[in-house]
C-alpha cells in the first residue's frame, strides 16, 4: 500500500473520477476515536444526534477492520476476532458500497481515519483521500495554534477543504 | 491458478450462520472462527443502514478491501448471501442472485429442512458446487 508517494500538496488536485452532485460528508478521526472533524455539503437525513453518530461510524470503521483482517483469504497466521491492529497491519478494507451511499476510508500510519461519504456510483476516491490528508498536514499539522487530537477549528483548511468538494462534486 | 471465489457464507435473518463453504483460500476458518465472522457481517450491515445520509438504504452490497472483495446480497426475508472473492472479480451480483434459486429450490422446497437450521441438503451442495466450478471455468478460459 503505497503511502508515502509525494509529501507536499501536488498543483492540481485529482481529476473527478464522476461528474454530479457527489459530496455528501467527511468524517476525520484520529487514533483514539476523537472525531477531528465532520463537514456535509448536500444536506442529508439526519437520524441519530451529533455524538452519537460519530462513535456509530467510528466502531463500524473498527470492526470492519478487525473483520478484514479475520477475513483475508491470502494470510494464514491471524490473531483473534477483535484484537485492536496498528494502522497498516493486516488487510484493511477501502471502500464499502451500499445502494444508498458510499463510503471510502483510508487510514495513515499514523492512526489518522478520513472517511468520505458520496454518491453510489464514485469512482475510487484513494487519490482524493491522499489530497485531503495532505491538506490536513498542510493547514492542521503545520498551524501551532492547533492542539493534536483536539477537533479542528481551522478556518483556512474549512475553505480549502469545501473549494475542493466542491471542485470534485 | 487461483480461484476466483474464496469462500461464501450464508447467513440467516438473525445472523445466524447456516452455510460456509471455503473453496482454497489461505485462511480457512474453524467452525467458531466462521459464526463470529458472520454474526459480525450481520451487525456491520444493520449498522451501514443507519448511518445512511439518505433513506432506504438496504446494507452494504460491496467492500472492497486490500486482497479480497466481498460482494453480499440480501434478500427480501432479511437471508444474506456474501462471497469472498479475488479484487474486481466481476459477475458475483448474478452468481449470488442464482445461488438464492438454488436455495429456494433445494433447501427451501426441502420438508425436512428446518428453518434458520444449518443447511444439510445434499443436492444443494452438488448444485453449488457446479455453479462455482462453472464460474470458475469461465474465468480460466477468459
Amino acid at each position: 500500500m503505497q503511502f508515502f508517494g509525494g509529501s507536499e500538496i501536488s498543483p492540481s488536485p485529482p481529476v473527478p473520477t464522476a461528474s454530479g452532485n457527489n459530496g455528501h460528508m467527511i468524517y476525520m478521526f484520529n487514533r483514539n476515536g476523537v472525531c477531528l472533524l465532520y463537514r456535509e455539503w448536500n444536506p442529508p437525513l439526519r437520524t441519530l444526534n451529533a455524538q452519537q453518530d460519530h462513535k456509530l461510524m467510528f466502531g463500524l470503521l473498527f470492526s470492519l477492520k478487525s473483520l478484514t483482517v479475520k477475513m483475508d483469504p491470502t494470510s494464514a497466521e491471524k490473531g483473534n476476532l477483535g484484537v485492536p491492529q496498528l494502522p497498516g497491519q493486516g488487510c484493511s478494507f477501502h471502500s464499502f458500497r451500499t445502494n444508498t451511499y458510499k463510503l471510502s476510508f483510508m487510514e495513515s500510519p499514523s492512526g489518522i481515519k478520513i472517511i468520505l461519504v458520496t454518491h453510489p456510483r464514485t469512482g475510487d476516491l484513494w487519490d482524493s483521500l491522499k489530497y485531503i490528508y495532505n491538506l490536513y498536514v498542510e493547514y492542521v499539522v503545520k498551524n501551532p495554534l492547533y492542539t493534536p487530537g483536539s477537533p479542528i477549528r481551522c478556518q483556512l483548511f474549512n475553505t480549502t477543504l469545501d473549494q475542493y468538494m466542491r471542485g470534485i462534486a | 491458478m487461483a480461484a476466483a471465489i474464496y469462500s461464501l457464507y450464508i447467513i440467516n435473518k438473525s445472523g445466524g450462520l447456516i452455510y460456509y463453504k471455503d473453496y482454497g483460500s489461505a485462511g480457512r476458518m474453524d467452525t467458531n472462527d466462521s459464526l463470529r465472522v458472520a454474526s459480525l457481517w450481520h451487525s456491520m450491515h444493520a449498522i451501514s443502514q443507519q448511518l445512511s445520509p439518505v433513506s432506504g438504504c438496504l446494507g452494504i452490497e460491496l467492500l472492497q478491501a486490500d486482497t479480497f472483495d466481498l460482494h453480499c446480497y440480501q434478500s427480501l426475508t432479511g437471508t444474506k448471501f456474501f462471497v469472498v472473492c479475488e479484487p474486481g472479480t466481476q459477475h458475483m451480483e448474478s452468481l449470488l442472485k442464482y445461488i438464492y434459486e438454488l436455495y429456494t429450490d433445494y433447501v427451501l422446497k426441502n420438508p425436512f429442512y428446518e428453518m434458520e437450521m444449518p443447511i444439510r441438503c445434499e443436492l444443494f451442495d452438488i448444485n453449488l458446487t457446479q455453479a462455482v466450478q462453472k464460474d470458475r471455468v469461465a474465468f480460466l478460459g477468459r
